[in-house]
C-alpha cells in the first residue's frame, strides 16, 4: 500500500468537508466582515438531525435512499431556519455596532446552540446507522470506499451548485454587490437585509449537507463536534483568504491534505514523541503561520482593496 | 404650487443628525419634473448629507414628498425602486464586478429584458469608453471612467430623479468637461436632475435653478443665471 498516496487521498476527502464548512464562514465574512463563530454549531445541528432522522426512519423500515433523502432534507431545514434566526436575532441588531460586539455575540450563540443540543440529545455519541454496505476499492496502491466516493461526489456537486449560484444568478450578483459595497447595493434597489438573510440560509444549507457527510465519514455525531470543526474550517477559510469563495475551497482541501499527511508522519518526524492523535495541531499551526506571514491568505486581496 | 410642469420632489424641514452633530438643519427645496437644480456651498455645508437623506442612506426627519407620495419612511431600496437614483460621492463602483456586471446591477429592479438591452446600447452610445472596457473589473478603471460608469449604472435603472453627488470631484479637467457634457445631454433628453457640486460655476452653468447651502441651511435660492451674477455668490463660491 502506498502510504503517501493514501494520506493525500484521505486528506482530499476530509478537505472537501472542511471546504464546505469554510464556505459558510467566508460568505458571511465577505458580506458582513463578521466571523460567525456559531457556524460550526450549525454543522453540528445538521449532523445530529441527520443521524437522528436516519436512525428513526431506518428503524421503521423505510428504504435507505428515501431515509437518507429525508435526513438530508430535515437537516437542511433545521440548519437554514437556525442560521437565519441567529442572523435576525443576534447579529442584525448589532450591524452598526463596533466589530467586537457581534464577534462576542457569535461566541455566545455558539455556546447557546451547543448547550441546547446537549439538552435535547444528551451527552452520548449518536452513531451513524450502518445503512450503507461498505465496499473497498483499490486505486494505484491506495484504497477508497464507496461511502468516501459518495461523500466527495456530494460535496463536489453541492459546492459546484454554490459557485453557479454566486456567479450566474441574480441573487448571486446581489450577494457579490452587497459584499463589495453594501450602501451602493441598496441604491441599486437590492434589499440588503434579504440578501444577508439569504447568505446565512445558503451557508447553513451547505453546513447541513456537510454535517450529514461528516457524520457519515466519522460514523458518529456529538453535541460537541462543532467547536473544533468550526475552528478548523475557519482556519481553512483564512488560509485561502477569508471572504474569497475559491479561497475557501482551496484552503479546505489544502488543510485536509496537510492534516492527513501530518497525522500520518508526525510519529516518524518526532521519533514517536507525538502520535497521530495530535493531528488537530496542524490546522492551528497553519492558522498562526498564515496570520503572521500572509494575513490576506493565499487568494485573498490585500486588505486595502476591501474598503 | 403652480407651474408648467409637475412638482416631482418637495422637501420640507429636512434635518439630519450624525451622532451629536446636526449636519442639515431643516431645509426646504423642490424640484420640478424635467428640471436641473443644483445645491452649491462650501465643504461641510450639508450638500452630500442632503442627497444621502433624499436617497435614504442617512436617517432624517422632516417631509420628503416624491411624485405625490411621502417617502421619508421608506428604506433605500424601496426609494430606488420608485425611480430615485443617487450617484454617490466617490462613485461607489463595485470594484470586483466587471463594467458589464456593474451596469447589470443598475438594472437590478427591472425585468424587461428588451428595454434593458436597449438602455445598455444607449449608455454605451453615451460612453463608448465603457463599451470598450465592458469585460474589465470596475476597480481597474480610471477616475473619469468610474464616474462615467457610475452615471451609466444609475441610468440603467431608468430613474425619474437622478441625484448626482460631486461628479467632478478628483477628476482631470478633461474628464470633468466630458462628464458635464454628458450631464447636459441627459438633461436635454428630459431627465430630472438634482446636482451637488463644489465647482459652483460648472454646476450653475448646467442648471436652471440653484440653492446655496451654508451650515446646513439654505441661505439663498434663485435662477441659475441670477446666482451666477449675484455679487455675494460670486464672492463666496465663484472666486470672483
Amino acid at each position: 500500500m502506498d502510504v503517501l498516496l493514501q494520506q493525500i487521498l484521505n486528506g482530499l476527502i476530509l478537505g472537501s468537508l472542511y471546504a464546505m464548512v469554510a464556505l459558510g464562514y467566508t460568505m458571511v465574512y465577505g458580506i458582513l466582515e463578521l466571523i460567525n463563530f456559531a457556524h460550526g454549531e450549525i454543522v453540528m445541528l445538521g449532523a445530529m438531525v441527520a443521524v437522528s432522522v436516519l436512525a428513526l426512519l431506518t428503524a421503521l423500515g423505510v428504504p435507505v435512499p428515501l431515509a437518507l433523502l429525508a435526513a438530508l432534507t430535515a437537516a437542511v431545514a433545521v440548519c437554514v431556519a437556525t442560521g437565519v434566526l441567529v442572523e435576525r436575532v443576534a447579529y442584525r441588531p448589532l450591524r452598526n455596532a463596533p466589530r467586537l460586539a457581534p464577534l462576542i455575540t457569535a461566541i455566545g450563540v455558539s455556546i447557546v446552540l451547543q448547550n441546547l443540543a446537549m439538552i435535547f440529545w444528551g451527552r452520548q455519541y449518536l452513531s451513524f446507522p450502518p445503512v450503507l454496505d461498505i465496499q473497498i476499492y483499490e486505486f494505484a496502491g491506495a484504497t477508497i470506499t464507496n461511502v468516501q466516493i459518495l461523500i466527495v461526489a456530494v460535496a463536489a456537486v453541492t459546492m459546484g451548485g454554490l459557485l453557479l449560484l454566486v456567479q450566474r444568478t441574480r441573487l448571486g450578483r446581489a450577494m457579490r454587490a452587497t459584499a463589495q459595497n453594501r450602501e451602493v447595493a441598496g441604491l441599486m434597489g437590492v434589499d440588503v437585509n434579504r440578501v444577508i438573510a439569504a447568505t446565512f440560509a445558503v451557508g447553513s444549507a451547505l453546513a447541513a449537507v456537510a454535517g450529514l457527510l461528516i457524520a457519515a465519514y466519522y460514523g458518529i455525531a456529538h453535541y460537541n463536534m462543532g467547536f473544533i470543526l468550526g475552528l478548523k474550517a475557519f482556519s481553512a477559510a483564512v488560509l485561502g483568504g477569508i471572504g474569497n469563495i475559491p479561497g475557501a475551497l482551496l484552503g479546505g482541501l489544502l488543510l485536509g491534505v496537510i492534516e492527513s499527511l501530518g497525522a500520518g508522519y508526525i510519529g516518524d518526524l518526532t521519533g514517536g514523541f507525538l502520535g497521530s492523535h495530535y493531528q488537530d495541531i496542524f490546522a492551528f499551526f497553519i492558522l498562526i503561520l498564515v496570520l503572521i506571514f500572509r494575513p490576506s491568505g493565499l487568494l485573498g486581496e490585500r486588505v486595502a482593496d476591501r474598503a | 404650487m403652480s407651474g408648467p410642469t409637475e412638482l416631482l420632489l418637495e422637501v420640507r424641514g429636512l434635518a439630519v443628525h450624525y451622532g451629536g452633530i446636526r449636519a442639515v438643519k431643516g431645509l426646504d427645496l423642490e424640484v420640478r419634473e424635467g428640471e436641473v437644480v443644483c445645491l452649491i456651498g462650501a465643504n461641510g455645508a450639508g450638500k452630500t448629507t442632503t442627497l444621502r437623506a433624499l436617497a435614504g442612506l442617512a436617517p432624517s426627519t422632516g417631509s420628503i414628498r416624491y411624485a405625490g407620495s411621502e417617502i421619508a419612511a421608506l428604506p433605500v431600496h424601496r426609494r430606488a425602486r420608485l425611480g430615485i437614483a443617487l450617484v454617490p460621492e466617490g462613485r461607489g463602483i463595485f470594484p470586483r464586478l466587471t463594467v458589464a456586471e456593474n451596469l447589470d446591477m443598475g438594472a437590478y429592479t427591472r425585468n424587461d429584458r428588451v428595454g434593458i438591452s436597449e438602455d445598455l446600447e444607449r449608455v454605451y452610445g453615451l460612453f463608448p469608453r465603457l463599451k470598450e472596457r465592458q469585460a474589465q473589473t470596475g476597480g481597474t478603471l480610471s477616475g473619469g471612467e468610474q464616474q462615467m460608469l457610475a452615471i451609466a449604472r444609475a441610468l440603467m435603472g431608468r430613474p425619474r430623479l437622478l441625484l448626482l453627488d460631486e461628479p467632478s470631484m478628483g477628476l482631470a479637467p478633461l474628464a470633468v468637461e466630458k462628464i458635464f457634457e454628458t450631464i447636459r445631454l441627459i438633461a436635454a433628453q428630459g431627465m430630472t436632475l438634482l446636482l451637488v457640486e463644489q465647482n459652483a460655476r460648472l454646476a450653475l452653468a448646467a442648471s436652471r435653478r440653484g440653492y446655496v447651502l451654508e451650515g446646513g441651511r439654505i441661505v439663498h435660492q434663485d435662477q441659475a443665471p441670477a446666482l451666477l451674477a449675484s455679487p455675494r455668490v460670486r464672492a463666496a463660491y465663484l472666486g470672483a
